[in-house]
């Protein structure tokens, strides 16, 4: 039988399409409410200190970030080849790569806290 | 009568930059696709606030006064339109990406759309009141 990475690939790519469809309208909205000046109990220094102190919203910070990172490069990866860029070794590469950057960054920034 | 046979097959002439111009169907196609592009920079967004939250409340809220520029502001507002038309198409096609069958039937599409839109409801009022909103 054939290998493939397809599965590897997409499975995150699904679950943070998931993710990112269920939640991403909601955080834009309340950190569109911060930029205009009317911050959010949840979003002070206080608030998302004591999320980011917890396991569980170590978790949860890490869970969103990761998956909308990876679901944006793949389709990214796709939206590359549909605008005329052929080279998809190389994007694949570039875009998985900054997704799992991210990810780690996001991994160490959360142990910090 | 034999028909004549010609040895070069037709090729259509595609724009590989500019396809999707071609009809709507394509451009909402697209549309979708770009909605990755405004959540990956938001969400970039998220993993500085992340970061400067990690260098203690100087930094992090040095990262709030940030968001409350204009160019800050308009950002979001064509994000949340591009992150809202991603949940509206990601919910849509939930039925074919994942239908059920219980016994015999399928479960009608709109009903399996129609709950991810209930859970969608849920989900955001959830965090908007954990968040302290209210």
């Amino acid at each position: 039988m054939a290998k493939s990475n397809k599965p590897i690939v997409w499975g995150p790519f699904a679950a943070g399409g998931t993710v990112t469809a269920f939640v991403t309208p909601v955080l834009i909205l309340l950190t569109l409410s911060a930029a205009l000046g009317h911050v959010p109990d949840g979003l002070t220094y206080e608030g998302m200190h004591t999320l980011a102190s917890h396991w569980f919203g170590k978790l949860a910070i890490f869970a969103v970030i990761t998956l909308s990172l990876w679901s944006s490069a793949h389709r990214l990866r796709s939206t590359f080849f549909d605008f005329g860029l052929r080279r998809d070794n190389l994007i694949a590469a570039v875009v998985y790569f900054m997704a799992i950057a991210g990810g780690l960054a996001c991994l160490v920034f959360l142990l910090c806290i | 009568m034999a028909k004549q046979v010609s040895g070069k097959p037709y090729l259509r002439e595609v724009s590989t930059t500019q396809w999707y111009l071609r009809n709507e169907i394509y451009l909402r196609y697209i549309a979708r696709e770009l909605t990755c592009v405004f959540i990956g920079i938001y969400t970039v967004i998220l993993l500085v606030g992340i970061w400067r939250l990690s260098q203690g409340q100087v930094a992090y809220e040095a990262f709030l006064q940030a968001l409350r520029s204009p160019t800050s502001i308009l950002f979001h507002l064509v994000a949340l339109a591009f992150s809202v038309y991603h949940s509206v198409t990601w919910f849509n096609l939930t039925p074919k990406a994942m239908p059920i069958q219980i016994g015999e039937q399928f479960v009608p599409d709109n009903v399996i759309i129609g709950a991810h839109y209930l859970g969608w409801a849920v989900v955001s009022l959830a965090i908007i009141i954990l968040a302290g909103v209210f």
